[in-house]
Protein backbone atom coordinates (compact mmCIF):
# COMPACT_ATOMS: atom_id res chain seq x y z
CA UNK A 1 0.00 0.00 0.00
CA UNK A 2 2.70 2.45 0.98
CA UNK A 3 4.58 1.61 -2.20
CA UNK A 4 1.50 2.62 -4.17
CA UNK A 5 1.28 5.89 -2.24
CA UNK A 6 4.92 6.66 -2.91
CA UNK A 7 4.84 5.70 -6.55
CA UNK A 8 5.84 8.21 -9.17
CA UNK A 9 2.32 8.37 -10.58
CA UNK A 10 0.72 9.20 -7.23
CA UNK A 11 3.33 11.80 -6.40
CA UNK A 12 2.91 13.64 -9.64
CA UNK A 13 -0.88 13.33 -9.77
CA UNK A 14 -1.87 14.23 -6.20
CA UNK A 15 -4.27 16.88 -7.35
CA UNK A 16 -6.03 14.71 -9.91
CA UNK A 17 -6.37 11.89 -7.41
CA UNK A 18 -7.79 14.14 -4.68
CA UNK A 19 -10.34 15.70 -6.98
CA UNK A 20 -11.41 12.27 -8.26
CA UNK A 21 -11.91 11.06 -4.70
CA UNK A 22 -14.01 14.13 -3.91
CA UNK A 23 -16.19 13.45 -6.93
CA UNK A 24 -16.57 9.77 -5.99
CA UNK A 25 -17.57 10.69 -2.45
CA UNK A 26 -20.10 13.19 -3.78
CA UNK A 27 -21.67 10.62 -6.09
CA UNK A 28 -21.68 8.10 -3.26
CA UNK A 29 -23.67 10.59 -1.19
CA UNK A 30 -26.13 11.03 -4.06
CA UNK A 31 -26.35 7.30 -4.48
CA UNK A 32 -27.01 6.55 -0.82
CA UNK A 33 -29.19 9.60 -0.24
CA UNK A 34 -31.38 9.23 -3.29
CA UNK A 35 -31.10 5.66 -4.57
CA UNK A 36 -34.45 5.88 -6.34
CA UNK A 37 -32.93 8.54 -8.61
CA UNK A 38 -29.31 7.53 -8.87
CA UNK A 39 -29.77 3.82 -9.55
CA UNK A 40 -31.63 4.66 -12.74
CA UNK A 41 -30.32 5.79 -16.08
CA UNK A 42 -32.35 8.97 -16.80
CA UNK A 43 -30.43 11.16 -14.31
CA UNK A 44 -27.14 10.23 -15.99
CA UNK A 45 -28.61 10.91 -19.40
CA UNK A 46 -29.70 14.33 -18.13
CA UNK A 47 -26.17 14.98 -16.89
CA UNK A 48 -24.67 13.93 -20.18
CA UNK A 49 -27.12 16.18 -21.95
CA UNK A 50 -26.52 19.34 -19.92
CA UNK A 51 -22.89 19.19 -18.78
CA UNK A 52 -21.20 19.57 -22.19
CA UNK A 53 -22.66 23.06 -22.75
CA UNK A 54 -20.54 24.60 -20.02
CA UNK A 55 -18.02 21.74 -19.90
CA UNK A 56 -16.59 22.53 -23.32
CA UNK A 57 -16.03 26.13 -22.28
CA UNK A 58 -14.55 25.09 -18.93
CA UNK A 59 -11.96 22.87 -20.65
CA UNK A 60 -11.01 25.71 -22.96
CA UNK A 61 -11.01 28.31 -20.16
CA UNK A 62 -8.48 26.17 -18.26
CA UNK A 63 -5.88 27.39 -20.76
CA UNK A 64 -6.66 31.03 -19.99
CA UNK A 65 -6.72 30.49 -16.23
CA UNK A 66 -3.39 28.62 -16.38
CA UNK A 67 -1.97 31.78 -17.93
CA UNK A 68 -2.94 33.60 -14.75
CA UNK A 69 -5.60 35.44 -16.74
CA UNK A 70 -9.38 35.31 -16.66
CA UNK A 71 -12.11 35.73 -19.24
CA UNK A 72 -15.49 36.90 -18.01
CA UNK A 73 -16.85 37.72 -21.45
CA UNK A 74 -17.53 34.18 -22.70
CA UNK A 75 -21.24 34.17 -21.67
CA UNK A 76 -21.79 37.08 -24.05
CA UNK A 77 -19.60 35.51 -26.76
CA UNK A 78 -21.95 32.51 -26.53
CA UNK A 79 -24.83 34.97 -26.93
CA UNK A 80 -23.58 36.87 -29.97
CA UNK A 81 -22.29 33.79 -31.82
CA UNK A 82 -25.55 31.92 -31.19
CA UNK A 83 -27.48 34.88 -32.53
CA UNK A 84 -25.40 34.92 -35.70
CA UNK A 85 -25.71 31.16 -36.04
CA UNK A 86 -29.50 31.42 -35.74
CA UNK A 87 -29.76 34.32 -38.16
CA UNK A 88 -27.60 32.66 -40.80
CA UNK A 89 -29.34 29.31 -40.41
CA UNK A 90 -32.78 30.81 -40.92
CA UNK A 91 -31.76 33.11 -43.76
CA UNK A 92 -29.85 30.42 -45.72
CA UNK A 93 -32.47 27.76 -45.21
CA UNK A 94 -30.24 25.71 -42.95
CA UNK A 95 -26.79 26.03 -44.52
CA UNK A 96 -24.91 24.67 -41.54
CA UNK A 97 -21.46 25.18 -43.09
CA UNK A 98 -21.82 28.91 -43.56
CA UNK A 99 -23.55 29.32 -40.21
CA UNK A 100 -20.89 27.29 -38.40
CA UNK A 101 -17.98 29.13 -40.02
CA UNK A 102 -19.44 32.59 -39.43
CA UNK A 103 -20.38 31.88 -35.81
CA UNK A 104 -17.03 30.35 -34.87
CA UNK A 105 -15.13 33.08 -36.75
CA UNK A 106 -17.01 35.71 -34.81
CA UNK A 107 -16.20 33.83 -31.61
CA UNK A 108 -12.51 33.85 -32.51
CA UNK A 109 -12.71 37.52 -33.40
CA UNK A 110 -14.23 38.29 -30.00
CA UNK A 111 -11.40 36.31 -28.41
CA UNK A 112 -8.88 38.23 -30.50
CA UNK A 113 -10.32 41.52 -29.22
CA UNK A 114 -9.91 40.29 -25.63
CA UNK A 115 -6.38 39.14 -26.35
CA UNK A 116 -5.35 42.42 -27.95
CA UNK A 117 -6.85 44.50 -25.13
CA UNK A 118 -4.91 42.44 -22.60
CA UNK A 119 -1.56 42.21 -24.38
CA UNK A 120 -1.19 45.22 -26.64
CA UNK A 121 -3.16 47.79 -24.67
CA UNK A 122 -2.21 46.31 -21.32
CA UNK A 123 -5.61 46.20 -19.62
CA UNK A 124 -5.84 43.56 -16.88
CA UNK A 125 -7.94 40.70 -18.28
CA UNK A 126 -10.55 40.91 -15.51
CA UNK A 127 -11.31 44.51 -16.46
CA UNK A 128 -11.03 44.13 -20.23
CA UNK A 129 -13.39 41.16 -20.32
CA UNK A 130 -15.99 42.86 -18.11
CA UNK A 131 -16.04 45.50 -20.82
CA UNK A 132 -16.47 42.99 -23.64
CA UNK A 133 -18.99 41.03 -21.54
CA UNK A 134 -21.31 44.03 -21.64
CA UNK A 135 -20.39 44.99 -25.17
CA UNK A 136 -21.30 41.68 -26.83
CA UNK A 137 -24.45 41.22 -24.74
CA UNK A 138 -25.47 44.77 -25.59
CA UNK A 139 -24.95 44.06 -29.26
CA UNK A 140 -27.12 40.93 -28.96
CA UNK A 141 -29.93 43.04 -27.51
CA UNK A 142 -29.58 45.73 -30.16
CA UNK A 143 -29.59 43.26 -33.07
CA UNK A 144 -32.22 40.87 -31.75
CA UNK A 145 -34.40 43.64 -30.33
CA UNK A 146 -35.15 41.27 -27.50
CA UNK A 147 -36.76 38.54 -29.56
CA UNK A 148 -35.66 34.97 -30.07
CA UNK A 149 -35.05 32.94 -33.23
CA UNK A 150 -36.50 29.51 -33.84
CA UNK A 151 -34.29 27.20 -35.90
CA UNK A 152 -36.57 24.21 -35.53
CA UNK A 153 -37.65 24.29 -39.19
CA UNK A 154 -34.10 24.28 -40.55
CA UNK A 155 -32.28 22.20 -37.95
CA UNK A 156 -34.60 19.53 -36.61
CA UNK A 157 -34.41 16.09 -38.24
CA UNK A 158 -31.26 16.94 -40.18
CA UNK A 159 -27.95 15.11 -40.34
CA UNK A 160 -26.26 17.94 -38.45
CA UNK A 161 -28.83 17.79 -35.68
CA UNK A 162 -28.02 14.10 -35.46
CA UNK A 163 -24.26 14.52 -35.15
CA UNK A 164 -24.51 17.40 -32.71
CA UNK A 165 -27.13 16.40 -30.15
CA UNK A 166 -29.08 13.25 -30.95
CA UNK A 167 -28.70 10.08 -28.89
CA UNK A 168 -26.17 7.46 -29.82
CA UNK A 169 -27.84 4.01 -29.64
CA UNK A 170 -30.84 5.93 -28.38
CA UNK A 171 -29.10 6.50 -25.05
CA UNK A 172 -25.90 8.58 -25.10
CA UNK A 173 -26.30 12.22 -26.11
CA UNK A 174 -23.90 13.08 -28.92
CA UNK A 175 -22.81 16.29 -27.25
CA UNK A 176 -21.35 14.21 -24.44
CA UNK A 177 -19.32 12.15 -26.92
CA UNK A 178 -18.02 15.40 -28.42
CA UNK A 179 -17.24 16.69 -24.97
CA UNK A 180 -15.18 13.58 -24.15
CA UNK A 181 -13.33 13.74 -27.46
CA UNK A 182 -12.55 17.44 -27.05
CA UNK A 183 -11.43 16.91 -23.46
CA UNK A 184 -9.01 14.22 -24.59
CA UNK A 185 -7.71 16.36 -27.41
CA UNK A 186 -7.30 19.43 -25.22
CA UNK A 187 -5.57 17.42 -22.49
CA UNK A 188 -3.08 16.30 -25.10
CA UNK A 189 -2.50 19.85 -26.30
CA UNK A 190 -2.27 21.13 -22.72
CA UNK A 191 0.46 18.74 -21.65
CA UNK A 192 2.17 17.56 -24.80
CA UNK A 193 1.97 20.35 -27.35
CA UNK A 194 4.32 23.28 -27.62
CA UNK A 195 1.38 25.66 -27.16
CA UNK A 196 0.29 24.01 -23.90
CA UNK A 197 3.88 24.02 -22.74
CA UNK A 198 4.16 27.75 -23.43
CA UNK A 199 0.86 28.36 -21.61
CA UNK A 200 2.42 26.84 -18.49
CA UNK A 201 5.62 28.87 -18.73
CA UNK A 202 3.89 32.19 -19.36
CA UNK A 203 1.46 31.55 -16.49
CA UNK A 204 4.30 30.54 -14.21
CA UNK A 205 6.51 33.55 -14.80
CA UNK A 206 5.99 35.93 -17.67
CA UNK A 207 9.45 37.50 -17.48
CA UNK A 208 11.25 34.15 -17.43
CA UNK A 209 9.13 32.84 -20.28
CA UNK A 210 10.09 35.84 -22.34
CA UNK A 211 13.76 35.36 -21.52
CA UNK A 212 13.44 31.79 -22.78
CA UNK A 213 12.34 33.12 -26.13
CA UNK A 214 8.62 32.47 -25.76
CA UNK A 215 6.41 35.06 -27.45
CA UNK A 216 4.29 35.91 -24.41
CA UNK A 217 1.79 38.13 -26.22
CA UNK A 218 1.08 35.59 -28.95
CA UNK A 219 0.54 32.80 -26.45
CA UNK A 220 -2.00 34.93 -24.58
CA UNK A 221 -3.80 36.05 -27.72
CA UNK A 222 -4.12 32.47 -29.02
CA UNK A 223 -5.47 31.39 -25.62
CA UNK A 224 -8.24 33.99 -25.76
CA UNK A 225 -8.97 33.17 -29.42
CA UNK A 226 -9.44 29.46 -28.74
CA UNK A 227 -11.75 30.29 -25.84
CA UNK A 228 -13.79 32.44 -28.24
CA UNK A 229 -13.97 29.50 -30.65
CA UNK A 230 -15.12 27.03 -28.03
CA UNK A 231 -17.65 29.51 -26.61
CA UNK A 232 -19.17 29.70 -30.08
CA UNK A 233 -19.12 25.91 -30.34
CA UNK A 234 -20.89 25.57 -26.98
CA UNK A 235 -23.48 28.08 -28.19
CA UNK A 236 -24.08 26.02 -31.34
CA UNK A 237 -24.55 22.83 -29.32
CA UNK A 238 -27.06 24.65 -27.11
CA UNK A 239 -28.91 25.92 -30.18
CA UNK A 240 -29.27 22.38 -31.57
CA UNK A 241 -30.48 21.08 -28.22
CA UNK A 242 -33.07 23.85 -27.76
CA UNK A 243 -33.69 24.57 -31.46
CA UNK A 244 -34.16 28.13 -30.35
CA UNK A 245 -32.09 31.25 -29.74
CA UNK A 246 -33.04 33.55 -26.93
CA UNK A 247 -31.32 36.87 -26.19
CA UNK A 248 -30.10 35.90 -22.71
CA UNK A 249 -28.47 32.73 -24.01
CA UNK A 250 -25.23 32.00 -22.19
CA UNK A 251 -25.88 34.26 -19.23
CA UNK A 252 -26.10 31.46 -16.70
CA UNK A 253 -22.76 29.98 -17.72
CA UNK A 254 -20.35 32.21 -15.84
CA UNK A 255 -20.61 30.69 -12.38
CA UNK A 256 -20.71 27.04 -13.36
CA UNK A 257 -17.91 27.26 -15.90
CA UNK A 258 -15.37 29.11 -13.78
CA UNK A 259 -16.36 27.06 -10.74
CA UNK A 260 -15.56 23.87 -12.64
CA UNK A 261 -12.11 25.20 -13.55
CA UNK A 262 -11.25 26.29 -10.02
CA UNK A 263 -12.75 23.25 -8.28
CA UNK A 264 -10.77 21.19 -10.80
CA UNK A 265 -7.57 22.47 -9.24
CA UNK A 266 -6.19 24.89 -11.80
CA UNK A 267 -4.15 27.40 -9.87
CA UNK A 268 -5.58 30.90 -9.65
CA UNK A 269 -1.98 32.09 -9.62
CA UNK A 270 -1.24 30.52 -12.98
CA UNK A 271 1.35 28.03 -14.12
CA UNK A 272 -0.36 24.86 -12.95
CA UNK A 273 -3.56 23.09 -13.78
CA UNK A 274 -5.06 19.98 -15.24
CA UNK A 275 -7.63 19.37 -17.94
CA UNK A 276 -8.63 16.15 -16.22
CA UNK A 277 -9.27 18.15 -13.03
CA UNK A 278 -11.53 20.53 -14.91
CA UNK A 279 -13.38 17.55 -16.39
CA UNK A 280 -14.04 16.20 -12.89
CA UNK A 281 -14.92 19.75 -11.83
CA UNK A 282 -17.58 19.75 -14.55
CA UNK A 283 -18.99 16.47 -13.20
CA UNK A 284 -19.10 17.91 -9.69
CA UNK A 285 -20.54 21.34 -10.48
CA UNK A 286 -22.86 19.98 -13.18
CA UNK A 287 -24.39 17.41 -10.85
CA UNK A 288 -24.86 19.60 -7.79
CA UNK A 289 -28.24 21.08 -8.67
CA UNK A 290 -29.99 17.80 -9.48
CA UNK A 291 -28.09 16.04 -6.74
CA UNK A 292 -29.13 18.48 -4.06
CA UNK A 293 -32.75 18.43 -5.13
CA UNK A 294 -32.77 14.62 -5.38
CA UNK A 295 -31.40 14.43 -1.86
CA UNK A 296 -34.53 16.24 -0.72
CA UNK A 297 -32.99 19.64 -0.01
CA UNK A 298 -34.75 22.62 -1.49
CA UNK A 299 -33.38 24.28 -4.60
CA UNK A 300 -32.40 27.26 -2.48
CA UNK A 301 -29.37 25.30 -1.32
CA UNK A 302 -27.90 24.97 -4.78
CA UNK A 303 -26.04 28.27 -4.94
CA UNK A 304 -25.07 28.00 -1.30
CA UNK A 305 -23.43 24.60 -1.70
CA UNK A 306 -21.91 25.65 -5.02
CA UNK A 307 -20.32 28.64 -3.29
CA UNK A 308 -19.12 26.49 -0.44
CA UNK A 309 -17.48 23.99 -2.81
CA UNK A 310 -15.64 26.70 -4.72
CA UNK A 311 -14.46 28.59 -1.65
CA UNK A 312 -13.23 25.47 0.11
CA UNK A 313 -11.54 24.13 -3.01
CA UNK A 314 -9.57 27.27 -3.84
CA UNK A 315 -8.61 27.67 -0.17
CA UNK A 316 -7.27 24.12 -0.02
CA UNK A 317 -5.31 24.53 -3.26
CA UNK A 318 -3.88 27.86 -2.11
CA UNK A 319 -2.74 26.24 1.14
CA UNK A 320 -1.13 23.32 -0.71
CA UNK A 321 0.63 25.85 -2.90
CA UNK A 322 1.87 27.83 0.08
CA UNK A 323 3.22 24.76 1.80
CA UNK A 324 5.18 23.85 -1.30
CA UNK A 325 6.82 27.26 -1.36
CA UNK B 1 45.14 35.53 -32.50
CA UNK B 2 41.97 37.09 -31.16
CA UNK B 3 38.78 36.72 -33.08
CA UNK B 4 35.97 39.17 -32.66
CA UNK B 5 32.62 37.72 -31.61
CA UNK B 6 30.39 40.67 -30.80
CA UNK B 7 30.79 44.35 -31.53
CA UNK B 8 28.43 47.18 -30.63
CA UNK B 9 28.91 50.44 -32.49
CA UNK B 10 27.46 53.79 -31.43
CA UNK B 11 24.51 52.28 -29.62
CA UNK B 12 21.85 54.71 -28.40
CA UNK B 13 18.77 53.70 -26.47
CA UNK B 14 16.05 55.99 -25.14
CA UNK B 15 13.01 55.23 -23.06
CA UNK B 16 10.81 58.20 -23.85
CA UNK B 17 12.91 61.22 -23.04
CA UNK B 18 15.37 59.33 -20.91
CA UNK B 19 18.62 58.53 -22.67
CA UNK B 20 19.66 55.25 -21.15
CA UNK B 21 22.54 54.40 -23.48
CA UNK B 22 24.64 57.05 -25.15
CA UNK B 23 27.08 56.15 -27.88
CA UNK B 24 28.13 52.82 -26.45
CA UNK B 25 30.96 51.01 -28.22
CA UNK B 26 32.11 47.64 -26.98
CA UNK B 27 33.75 44.55 -28.38
CA UNK B 28 33.94 40.99 -27.11
CA UNK B 29 36.37 38.44 -28.49
CA UNK B 30 36.05 34.69 -28.65
CA UNK B 31 36.99 33.02 -25.40
CA UNK B 32 36.87 36.27 -23.47
CA UNK B 33 34.99 37.07 -20.28
CA UNK B 34 33.98 40.70 -19.99
CA UNK B 35 32.49 42.30 -16.91
CA UNK B 36 30.15 45.27 -17.02
CA UNK B 37 30.38 47.34 -13.89
CA UNK B 38 28.75 50.54 -12.80
CA UNK B 39 26.21 52.00 -10.44
CA UNK B 40 22.49 51.30 -10.46
CA UNK B 41 20.96 53.08 -13.40
CA UNK B 42 24.20 53.17 -15.34
CA UNK B 43 22.56 51.24 -18.18
CA UNK B 44 24.13 47.82 -17.63
CA UNK B 45 20.90 45.88 -17.75
CA UNK B 46 19.64 47.82 -20.72
CA UNK B 47 22.86 47.12 -22.56
CA UNK B 48 22.64 43.38 -22.07
CA UNK B 49 18.98 43.48 -23.02
CA UNK B 50 20.00 45.06 -26.29
CA UNK B 51 22.41 42.18 -26.78
CA UNK B 52 19.81 39.52 -25.97
CA UNK B 53 17.12 41.09 -28.12
CA UNK B 54 14.74 42.18 -25.35
CA UNK B 55 15.20 45.81 -26.42
CA UNK B 56 16.08 47.18 -29.83
CA UNK B 57 18.52 50.10 -29.88
CA UNK B 58 17.28 53.45 -31.26
CA UNK B 59 20.40 53.71 -33.34
CA UNK B 60 23.76 52.06 -33.74
CA UNK B 61 25.02 48.86 -35.22
CA UNK B 62 25.43 45.37 -33.83
CA UNK B 63 27.89 42.92 -35.33
CA UNK B 64 27.93 39.24 -34.43
CA UNK B 65 30.66 37.04 -35.86
CA UNK B 66 31.66 40.02 -38.00
CA UNK B 67 28.28 40.31 -39.65
CA UNK B 68 25.87 43.13 -39.03
CA UNK B 69 22.72 41.85 -37.36
CA UNK B 70 19.46 43.25 -36.07
CA UNK B 71 18.44 41.33 -32.99
CA UNK B 72 14.70 41.66 -32.70
CA UNK B 73 13.74 38.97 -30.21
CA UNK B 74 15.12 36.67 -27.58
CA UNK B 75 14.26 33.70 -29.77
CA UNK B 76 16.43 35.17 -32.50
CA UNK B 77 19.41 35.92 -30.27
CA UNK B 78 19.25 32.40 -28.90
CA UNK B 79 19.22 30.99 -32.38
CA UNK B 80 22.32 33.02 -33.23
CA UNK B 81 24.14 31.65 -30.21
CA UNK B 82 23.61 34.29 -27.54
CA UNK B 83 22.19 32.87 -24.36
CA UNK B 84 21.12 34.75 -21.26
CA UNK B 85 21.48 33.33 -17.79
CA UNK B 86 19.43 35.41 -15.43
CA UNK B 87 19.46 34.54 -11.79
CA UNK B 88 15.86 35.33 -11.06
CA UNK B 89 14.43 34.76 -14.47
CA UNK B 90 16.38 31.83 -15.83
CA UNK B 91 13.78 29.18 -15.06
CA UNK B 92 10.10 28.78 -14.25
CA UNK B 93 9.58 27.44 -10.73
CA UNK B 94 6.54 25.23 -11.03
CA UNK B 95 7.59 23.46 -14.21
CA UNK B 96 9.71 20.36 -14.41
CA UNK B 97 13.41 20.62 -15.04
CA UNK B 98 13.35 18.93 -18.42
CA UNK B 99 10.61 21.27 -19.62
CA UNK B 100 12.64 24.25 -18.44
CA UNK B 101 15.69 23.13 -20.35
CA UNK B 102 13.75 22.97 -23.60
CA UNK B 103 11.28 25.83 -23.07
CA UNK B 104 11.12 27.94 -26.20
CA UNK B 105 13.22 25.36 -28.06
CA UNK B 106 11.08 22.28 -27.68
CA UNK B 107 11.88 19.07 -29.50
CA UNK B 108 8.65 18.45 -31.39
CA UNK B 109 7.20 16.52 -34.29
CA UNK B 110 5.93 18.42 -37.28
CA UNK B 111 2.54 19.02 -35.64
CA UNK B 112 4.18 20.75 -32.69
CA UNK B 113 3.69 17.89 -30.23
CA UNK B 114 6.56 17.43 -27.81
CA UNK B 115 8.89 14.49 -27.89
CA UNK B 116 8.80 14.06 -24.12
CA UNK B 117 10.95 10.92 -24.15
CA UNK B 118 13.76 12.57 -26.04
CA UNK B 119 13.56 15.76 -24.00
CA UNK B 120 13.86 13.79 -20.77
CA UNK B 121 16.76 11.74 -22.09
CA UNK B 122 18.66 14.79 -23.32
CA UNK B 123 17.92 16.60 -20.05
CA UNK B 124 19.40 13.68 -18.11
CA UNK B 125 22.52 13.95 -20.23
CA UNK B 126 22.76 17.67 -19.53
CA UNK B 127 22.40 17.18 -15.78
CA UNK B 128 25.07 14.50 -15.80
CA UNK B 129 27.61 15.73 -18.34
CA UNK B 130 27.40 19.50 -18.34
CA UNK B 131 26.33 20.29 -14.81
CA UNK B 132 27.59 17.32 -12.87
CA UNK B 133 24.51 16.90 -10.69
CA UNK B 134 25.01 13.73 -8.78
CA UNK B 135 22.40 14.24 -6.10
CA UNK B 136 19.63 11.66 -6.39
CA UNK B 137 17.15 14.23 -5.10
CA UNK B 138 17.28 16.18 -8.35
CA UNK B 139 15.91 14.46 -11.42
CA UNK B 140 14.68 15.75 -14.74
CA UNK B 141 11.15 15.53 -13.36
CA UNK B 142 11.88 17.71 -10.32
CA UNK B 143 10.14 21.02 -10.11
CA UNK B 144 12.63 23.85 -10.25
CA UNK B 145 11.16 25.20 -7.01
CA UNK B 146 13.18 22.69 -4.98
CA UNK B 147 16.56 23.76 -6.37
CA UNK B 148 18.97 26.13 -4.66
CA UNK B 149 20.03 29.35 -6.35
CA UNK B 150 23.35 27.86 -7.42
CA UNK B 151 21.70 24.74 -8.81
CA UNK B 152 19.33 26.89 -10.85
CA UNK B 153 22.29 28.76 -12.28
CA UNK B 154 23.91 25.43 -13.02
CA UNK B 155 20.89 24.31 -15.01
CA UNK B 156 20.88 27.56 -16.96
CA UNK B 157 24.60 27.16 -17.72
CA UNK B 158 24.11 23.55 -18.73
CA UNK B 159 21.32 24.60 -21.04
CA UNK B 160 23.48 27.22 -22.73
CA UNK B 161 26.32 24.75 -23.23
CA UNK B 162 23.98 22.10 -24.60
CA UNK B 163 22.61 24.53 -27.16
CA UNK B 164 26.16 25.42 -28.04
CA UNK B 165 25.93 29.15 -27.40
CA UNK B 166 28.94 31.28 -28.28
CA UNK B 167 28.14 34.16 -25.97
CA UNK B 168 26.67 33.76 -22.53
CA UNK B 169 25.12 36.81 -20.92
CA UNK B 170 24.98 36.77 -17.14
CA UNK B 171 22.95 39.24 -15.10
CA UNK B 172 24.13 39.28 -11.49
CA UNK B 173 24.97 35.58 -11.48
CA UNK B 174 26.12 35.50 -7.87
CA UNK B 175 23.45 37.66 -6.26
CA UNK B 176 21.99 36.05 -3.18
CA UNK B 177 24.12 32.92 -3.35
CA UNK B 178 26.07 31.36 -0.51
CA UNK B 179 29.87 31.59 -0.64
CA UNK B 180 30.25 28.00 -1.81
CA UNK B 181 27.66 28.39 -4.49
CA UNK B 182 29.21 31.66 -5.64
CA UNK B 183 32.47 29.76 -5.99
CA UNK B 184 30.76 27.17 -8.18
CA UNK B 185 29.19 29.77 -10.41
CA UNK B 186 32.46 31.65 -10.84
CA UNK B 187 34.24 28.43 -11.68
CA UNK B 188 31.62 27.84 -14.27
CA UNK B 189 32.30 31.23 -15.81
CA UNK B 190 36.02 30.51 -15.87
CA UNK B 191 35.32 27.10 -17.40
CA UNK B 192 33.61 28.74 -20.36
CA UNK B 193 36.93 30.03 -21.59
CA UNK B 194 38.31 26.54 -21.88
CA UNK B 195 35.51 25.79 -24.32
CA UNK B 196 36.42 28.95 -26.24
CA UNK B 197 33.07 30.47 -25.28
CA UNK B 198 32.65 34.11 -24.39
CA UNK B 199 30.70 35.70 -21.60
CA UNK B 200 29.58 39.13 -20.60
CA UNK B 201 28.43 39.64 -17.07
CA UNK B 202 27.12 42.16 -14.61
CA UNK B 203 27.99 41.87 -10.98
CA UNK B 204 28.08 44.36 -8.16
CA UNK B 205 30.77 42.54 -6.30
CA UNK B 206 34.10 43.72 -7.67
CA UNK B 207 35.91 40.87 -6.00
CA UNK B 208 33.82 38.34 -7.95
CA UNK B 209 34.22 40.34 -11.10
CA UNK B 210 37.95 40.61 -10.76
CA UNK B 211 38.39 36.91 -10.19
CA UNK B 212 36.39 35.81 -13.20
CA UNK B 213 36.74 38.43 -15.93
CA UNK B 214 39.50 39.27 -18.42
CA UNK B 215 38.34 42.76 -19.07
CA UNK B 216 36.25 45.35 -17.26
CA UNK B 217 33.99 47.91 -18.85
CA UNK B 218 32.75 50.69 -16.59
CA UNK B 219 29.44 52.28 -17.46
CA UNK B 220 28.18 55.50 -15.98
CA UNK B 221 24.88 57.17 -16.87
CA UNK B 222 24.68 55.38 -20.17
CA UNK B 223 28.25 55.92 -21.30
CA UNK B 224 31.35 53.80 -21.29
CA UNK B 225 33.71 55.74 -19.03
CA UNK B 226 36.50 53.24 -18.62
CA UNK B 227 37.82 50.01 -20.00
CA UNK B 228 40.65 47.98 -18.47
CA UNK B 229 42.36 44.70 -19.18
CA UNK B 230 43.06 42.59 -16.17
CA UNK B 231 46.82 42.68 -16.84
CA UNK B 232 46.81 46.45 -16.61
CA UNK B 233 44.99 46.97 -13.37
CA UNK B 234 45.08 45.44 -9.91
CA UNK B 235 42.00 44.66 -7.92
CA UNK B 236 42.71 47.55 -5.55
CA UNK B 237 43.12 49.98 -8.41
CA UNK B 238 39.83 48.87 -9.90
CA UNK B 239 38.07 49.40 -6.58
CA UNK B 240 39.74 52.83 -6.38
CA UNK B 241 38.41 53.75 -9.81
CA UNK B 242 34.89 52.84 -8.77
CA UNK B 243 35.12 54.89 -5.59
CA UNK B 244 36.47 57.81 -7.58
CA UNK B 245 33.61 57.54 -10.01
CA UNK B 246 31.15 57.38 -7.20
CA UNK B 247 32.53 60.47 -5.48
CA UNK B 248 33.43 62.79 -8.31
CA UNK B 249 31.24 61.54 -11.10
CA UNK B 250 34.15 60.83 -13.40
CA UNK B 251 37.20 58.68 -13.70
CA UNK B 252 40.52 60.44 -13.71
CA UNK B 253 42.56 59.43 -16.68
CA UNK B 254 46.08 59.08 -15.42
CA UNK B 255 49.00 59.45 -17.68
Amino acid sequence: MSSILNSYFVKTHKLEISITIIALVLFLIYFLGAPHVFTRFPIYRAFMQSMPFFGIIAISATFVVTLGEIDLSFPSIVGITSLIFGMVMTSTDGNVFIAFILATSLGMFAGLVNGLLVTKIGIPSIVATIGTLFFWRGLVNVISQGSGIAIVDVADDTWHHMIFVEKLFGKIPMQFIWFIVLTGLMQWVYRYHKFGNHIHFVGDNKASAQMMGINVDNVKIIAFVQLGFFSALAGIFTMYEMLYFWPTQGEGLMLTTLAAVFVGGTSVFGGKGTIFGTFIGVLIIGSLESGIVALGLSGFYVKFINGLMITVAVTVYALIQRRKN
Amino acid sequence: MTEELLKLENIYKNFGNVKVLKNVNIKINKGEVVALIGDNGAGKSTLIKVITGVHSPNSGKVFFKQEEVKIKSVAQSRKMGIEAVYQERALCDQQELFRNIFAGREITNSFGFLDIKKQRKEAEKILRDYIGFTSKAITVDSQVMGLSGGEKQGVAFGRSLYFNSDLIVLDEPTMGLSIQETEKVLNFVKGLKKENKSAIFIDHNIIHVYGAADRFIILDRGEVVGEFNKEDISREELVQKMIQLHESGKIKVEE
